[in-house]
């Protein structure tokens, strides 16, 4: 119950920082889960967030999973408002402004200006990701595997990363 | 909303949120823009191309996910705020219910020798698929060199100097919108 209120702040702030994705805020997802709530460990972090790729829908409904986990049904409720609430009246009400400001010059600037800074916040995201899941060479030639395999071919990535289940249990399963 | 182009205005709540429901259950794969663009423009014709293509680019500016963006944005050219409920309720509620799921399984289960297995295999596929993402949109962002060092300067700020994500955002931010400020003499020729 008393985790309640840190789990709203945590994720409406997590909310504001996913320009152009989900994983942009991935860095301070984890400092904040992990290092100074210590509401679960960065492998477990990991994990949640390697399986919503495989989840439909937004590219973030881990975040349910880190609340249930915290505090239960009501954890994964918190989680949820704070995460997708503040975010969606910023569209609603700027949406509306937004077409008022048709003339407006610089709205042209703020659409260039974020789409590369947007990218770089996601690579840097994929880049702590990859910090914290590839320890071992071999996890290193999967995730080499899968780019490549996703980069040539048309193949659903949920189903790239389910793949990634039945090749872990062969290749790190013996130990 | 009246007086707007390309949207109907007599959808019903249920019949978007069924729309949005059907999206949120079946778009594997992260790609949950490209589902919505089929349902929303091809199959239902609520909004048209232009429209979408505008609506996508603001997602993209604004905090928040792109997909929950313009399931905000749709739902509130159809029906309003009610509609924009409507939608991202939709949207949100089949992928959260199968991570509730998930997570809890993750709780008792993880510890098994198998399941670490499985999960790393899964952790390092995941992160081929999102440097893949990464790499895909900056091919369709990064045109000029100027683009590639607000790419460079965003990873700097975050994984070499460890700078919180919101001080980079708003810095690196800043700067690549003033750097593509608007310039009087190509937006607006003077007149004579």
């Amino acid at each position: 119950m008393s985790q309640l209120p840190a789990l709203i702040g945590v994720f409406a702030y997590l909310s504001l920082l996913t320009v152009g994705g989900g994983l942009a805020a991935f860095p301070e997802l984890e400092h904040l889960t992990v290092d100074v709530y210590h509401w679960l460990t960065s492998t477990q972090l990991i994990h949640l967030y390697s399986l919503g790729q495989v989840a439909p829908g937004p590219n973030m409904m881990m975040v349910t999973a880190v609340g249930e986990r915290v505090a239960g049904v009501a954890g994964a409720a918190a989680v949820i408002i704070a995460f997708f609430g503040p975010t969606s009246l910023l569209t609603l009400g700027t949406g509306r402004l937004w077409r008022t400001l048709e003339g407006w010059r610089w709205r042209e600037s703020i659409q260039r200006g974020l789409a590369p800074v947007a990218v770089g916040l996601l690579l840097a995201g994929s880049i702590s990701l990859a910090k914290g899941a590839l320890t071992t060479w071999t996890g290193v030639g999967v995730a080499a595997a899968a780019f490549a395999l996703l980069m040539s071919t048309r193949i659903n990535p949920a189903f790239v990363v389910l793949c990634g289940a039945a090749v872990g249990l062969v290749v790190f399963g013996g130990r | 909303m009246s007086g707007d182009t390309g949207a109907k205005n007599e959808v019903g709540l249920a019949e978007i949120f069924g729309a949005f429901l059907v999206i949120g259950a079946t778009s594997f794969g992260g790609g949950a823009m490209a589902y919505l663009r089929h349902s929303l423009v091809d199959t239902r014709r609520w909004i048209d191309d232009p429209t979408f293509v505008q609506m996508l680019a603001m997602s993209q500016s604004l905090p928040g996910l792109n997909s929950t963006n313009m399931a905000v944005l749709a739902g509130d050219r159809l029906r309003g705020t009610l509609g924009a409920a409507a939608a991202i309720c939709g949207l949100c509620l089949p992928g959260g219910l199968i991570m509730f799921v998930i997570g809890t399984l993750h709780h008792q289960h993880a510890e098994r020798a198998f399941a670490a297995a499985m999960l790393h295999g899964v952790a390092a596929t995941a992160v081929g698929l999102v440097m893949a993402v990464a790499v895909q949109l900056g091919r369709k962002v990064v045109s000029r060199i100027d683009d590639l060092a607000f790419v460079a300067l965003a990873v700097i700020g975050v994984n070499l100097l460890h700078l919180s994500v919101l001080v980079v955002l708003a810095v690196v931010g800043a700067l690549a919108i003033w750097w593509y400020r608007p310039r009087a003499e190509l937006q607006q020729p003077p007149a004579q």
